[in-house]
């Protein structure tokens, strides 16, 4: 097993053709990420310095992976001060195999988990179940996500894509739930009853971690239902597993992204419960703590210059909300865990642009910049979008695309040449117009016609109509030939309401 | 164990180059300016939007207030800190005080703890689970929570939230920011109270003295 959490099985182009047909899915998408849209943009209006916070939090982010490896050091002295335990994953398989081994050690089958990104990155439901582990999901959108056996489509709200209608379904048929309607008010209170025996009985829990401070080696998780504060109160092994990036110098920059992220995610003012702990107490959570410092190809996104911003990203989703690609194309088709205009940026390079479906990620994009407005640590997703096309396209070798290219060029350079080859087009396009359009053009220039129709060539191009056009009228002129203004602008106005 | 991934890393990091920075400067802490009455209100107005029930009351009237926020809901099994203020209960309201770790919460509908500061700006209540406020699973499992605020806890900001709590952190000191009940917006973005916290929270902001405000 790899990395597989990130690894789109198709190229976007693909994988939105799919997702473009699920009507569904589509209603369900654009109704939410309006709703939070319109939410977000009154809830961040109530910070005046909202444009401050959002200077504050890239330059934090941006003075931490600059130390990154200072304060990691930090960090990690300061996790084994309060008595918890810090290992060093390399990538995702050693992440897997870390978990794996804590979890085994304490012989379980069965562990709860709280939502993270980041485990379903290193794919660790799927490790732990080949130990014969099952990881349970305790966030009701995971859960929902996890009985269906189907993917998240969003990063805050993973079964964005489903109605109450098929959730009411599933839990019947999951759950054996005895379902009256599809409230969500009953959908929830079944979910409660299923997981509170778990949460109370399960012996060991995993969670991601939305920050960690160095200074206190204390660790963080934001969320809204409790299944979070379950998770790293009642067990009694708690493993957190966080990407390198999270790390933030001290307690004092908690304020900052505390502000910045509920905003611009659920578009609270805050969410309903943080969770911060520092190793383990006597007598109160979990007795035994690790924490696990995920690398996995976030050291090559530092090494790169214009792509190291990305690394600023808080998981916050306000680029998935705004933008027209998303909205419309859905979270599956990233093919990764991380959907959106941060997918398209993160994925490919988490994946060293050496992943052939990853690298059409880049192209996901209008180029609209809503992503960069919204963006609450100012992570300029247009610049690294294009930067990466820039460094994906010049690795490649000449393809058909580029030497049609280059082709088009040469014709379109002499007048000439590109005569010549409207001709020549007019002649062949013949058998392929129907109905007074061109519905499939065959070959590679096929990918034009797949999403729309190509209007024929007219029987006569402007500049063949320009040669046999007969000659103007000559009109009596005195001395230098003067056009009224008339001529210039075609038809003057008849009526006379004078000047407005 | 597995030195080999923490050298790698910490090589891998040290090799991009990234370190070249200019220094930065954080912004300082800005104290409130507005009269603390308006932070307070303000306060009590935003943590009510968030659903928790936020009862004004007189310090002598709290043991009263508790008891009637218990009795709308009709919960008697009450669990609170082994620290909890013996002036805060009402008369003859039979607790469970957590003295040696309660092991199973469950029975219990309701408890009441103190808080360590409360924000303003977010309606939000923090527990540093210091002096009455017990250890974390106190607040979770039981279905009620009566949190109580005293008004000088009350702050303006988030940033003077998190400079006032510095201390209880670098203590390794455990934090629960509370900001209404427990709630999820999972099913097409409709919100439902209480999936697996609690499902009522009460704060009762307890009026002190007045000329003790500056």
């Amino acid at each position: 097993m790899s990395a597989g959490g990130i690894i789109p099985r198709k190229t976007f182009q693909d994988a939105a053709h799919e997702t473009l047909s699920n009507a569904q899915m589509r209603r369900n998408l654009q109704h939410a990420t309006t709703t939070i849209r319109d939410k977000r943009l009154r809830a961040v209006s109530e910070l005046p310095d909202w444009e401050e916070l959002r200077t504050q939090g890239a330059a934090v982010k941006d003075h931490a992976l600059a130390h990154l490896g200072d304060y990691l050091l930090d960090l990690e002295a300061a996790v084994q001060r309060a008595g918890g335990q810090v290992h060093w994953a390399r990538d995702a398989a050693e992440a897997r195999e870390i978990i794996g081994s804590i979890a085994e050690g304490h012989g379980v089958r069965e562990v709860i988990k709280v939502k993270s990104i980041t485990t379903d990155e290193i794919e660790l439901n799927g490790g732990l179940s080949e130990r014969g582990i099952h990881a349970i999901e305790t966030d009701l959108a995971e859960l929902i996500v996890q009985l269906a056996e189907d993917r998240p489509s969003h990063i805050l709200v993973p079964a964005i894509h489903r109605n109450r209608a098929e959730i009411r379904d599933l839990f019947r048929r999951k759950l054996g739930a005895d379902l009256l309607t599809d409230e969500p008010k009953q959908l929830a209170d079944a979910a409660r009853l299923y997981l509170r025996e778990k949460f109370l009985s399960t012996k060991v829990a995993v969670s991601g971690a939305n920050f960690a401070i160095a200074e206190s080696g204390t660790v963080c998780v934001v969320e809204s239902e409790g299944n979070g504060r379950m998770c790293v109160t009642m067990p009694e092994v708690l493993i957190s597993v966080m990407g390198i990036e999270k790390v933030l110098p001290t307690w004092q920059d908690v304020a900052v992204f505390l502000q910045l992220l509920p905003r611009s995610s659920t578009a609270e003012r805050m969410n309903p419960y943080n969770s911060f702990w520092s190793g383990v107490r006597e007598g109160d959570g979990p007795q035994e703590f690790h924490l696990v410092l995920l690398d996995n190809g976030r050291t090559d996104v530092l090494a790169d210059e214009v792509g190291r911003q990305t690394l600023r990203c808080i998981r916050c989703s306000a680029c998935l909300n705004v933008c027209p690609v998303y909205e419309r194309a859905g979270g599956h088709a990233y093919g990764s865990v991380y959907p959106g205009p941060i997918g398209a940026i993160l994925t490919p390079q988490l994946l060293h642009l050496e992943d052939k479906n990853a690298n059409t990620l880049p192209w996901a994009s209008s180029l609209c910049g809503a992503c960069y407005d919204a963006c609450p640590v100012k992570i300029n997703i247009p610049e690294v979008l294009l930067y990466l096309r820039g460094k994906i396209t010049e690795e490649k070798p000449l393809n058909a695309e580029a030497i049609a290219f280059r082709t088009a060029a040469w014709v379109m350079s002499e007048p000439h040449r590109f005569e010549g080859a409207i001709k020549l087009a007019r002649t062949g396009q013949g058998p392929l117009v129907k109905q007074g359009a061109i519905h499939t053009l065959p070959g590679m220039l096929g990918g034009w016609t797949d999403t729309r129709d190509l209007p024929p060539l007219a029987a006569q191009s402007f500049r063949e109509w320009w040669r046999k056009r007969p000659a103007p009228p000559t009109r009596e002129t005195d001395g230098d030939a003067q056009l009224s203004e008339g001529e210039l602008l075609g038809p003057q106005r008849t009526d006379d309401r004078g000047p407005v | 164990m597995n030195g080999g991934a923490k050298l790698d890393i910490l090589t891998r990091i040290n090799r991009t180059h990234a370190r070249q920075q200019e220094p930065f400067a954080r912004v300082p802490v800005r104290p409130s300016a507005r009269p603390h009455a308006e932070v307070v209100e303000q306060f009590a107005e935003f943590a009510a939007e968030y659903r928790a029930n936020v009862v004004r009351v007189d310090a002598g009237r709290l043991p009263e207030a508790i008891r009637a926020a218990l009795l709308v809901h009709g919960n008697e099994r009450a669990v609170v800190p082994h620290d909890l203020p013996e002036e805060w209960l009402p008369a003859g309201l039979a607790v469970t005080r957590d003295i040696t770790g309660v092991t199973d919460l469950t029975p219990f509908q309701a408890v009441i703890t103190g808080a360590a500061v409360a924000i303003a700006e977010s309606g939000t209540v923090v527990l540093d689970h210091g002096p009455g406020q017990g250890r974390r699973a106190l607040t979770l499992v039981p279905d009620h929570h009566l949190c109580v605020v005293r008004e000088m806890q009350v702050v303006d900001s988030l940033p003077e939230a998190v400079a006032r709590l510095r201390e209880s952190v670098l203590a390794g000191q455990p934090l629960t920011w509370i900001s209404g009940p427990s709630a999820t917006s999972d099913i097409e973005l409709s919100r439902v109270e209480g999936v697996h916290g609690p499902r009522v929270l009460d704060i009762l902001l307890v009026q002190e003295d007045t000329h003790a405000t500056s």
